[in-house]
């Protein structure tokens, strides 16, 4: 139970984490020029923002229950099952960035997932 | 450096920085806790000694400027492509890291690993041949 608590947890906030810090980095705008300086001005906008702040404190929640799965379980079980990842962060693309996943795209997903879950596994 | 390159050209050099980086950092981080050795357990004064270690040893500092470099390709990026793009195409990752143990560090590749690393080359060839930008209202 409490290791599909945490599988959850990671899972979720992980996936939460990127989606915020993505979110963050829409909300500043395309960076166009990368010239050291428009790269750190735009890196320093990115951590004014709040959404990069709550996807910071996601990752850390899902750096936490990283540690605490590692410390119960295989790291052969664990890994392979954060592949979830990729499902989920296609999901929030499509339902919480607004993005337009083709069936291509999703099969590239699906094969990516099941690949990552071989690569571990092996 | 101020290159106004088209969205796919820019798209593509980032994800690859984002792959390259992140690649080196996992591989130089490997190597640094090779050379520093199995924890040998959790007391507060093992792990003093041992964080005394890892951020002594030259493999670990580099591993985490590699990560901070994957981090700033990463987030550019994800300033214009989709996340459902970037996040299958940085899965690449997988692919070389694997092949770089293999041939740098002479670790050992199964048969299911190179059968995921194939997988994960032809979804992330999949995922390459859609927009990296369905979001755009122009």
């Amino acid at each position: 139970m409490r290791t599909a608590v945490a599988l959850i947890i990671l899972v979720l906030s992980g996936t939460g984490g990127d989606l915020s810090a993505a979110h963050a980095m829409r909300r500043i705008g395309e960076v166009k020029s990368f010239a050291p300086s428009a790269i750190l001005r735009a890196l320093g906008r990115a951590f004014r923002e709040g959404w990069m702040w709550i996807g910071v404190a996601q990752m850390t929640l899902a750096f936490c229950s990283l540690l605490a799965l590692l410390s119960w379980e295989a790291v052969s079980f664990v890994i392979p099952a954060t592949a979830l990842s990729y499902v989920t962060g296609a999901l929030g693309g499509k339902y919480l960035l607004g993005e337009r996943l083709t069936p291509r795209r999703w099969a590239g997903i699906g094969l990516v997932s099941v690949g990552v879950m071989l690569v571990c596994l092996g | 450096m101020t290159s106004p390159q088209t969205p796919r050209v820019k798209t593509l050099i980032l994800v690859t920085l984002s792959v390259v980086f992140g690649s080196a950092g996992n591989l130089c981080f490997s190597a640094g806790m090779k050379q520093i050795g199995a924890i040998p357990g959790w007391s507060m004064a093992m792990l003093h000694a041992v964080f005394a270690k890892v951020f002594s040893s030259l493999w670990i500092w580099l591993g985490i400027a590699s990560m901070l470099l994957f981090l700033a390709a990463l987030l550019l990026v994800l300033s214009w492509a989709d996340f459902s793009y970037v996040l299958p195409a940085t899965a690449a990752m997988y692919v070389v890291v694997p092949l770089l143990g293999h041939y740098l560090l002479g670790e050992a590749v199964t048969v299911l690993r190179w059968l995921g690393v194939g997988m994960i080359c032809l979804g992330v060839v999949l995922v390459g041949q859609t927009p990296a930008n369905t979001t755009r209202k122009d």
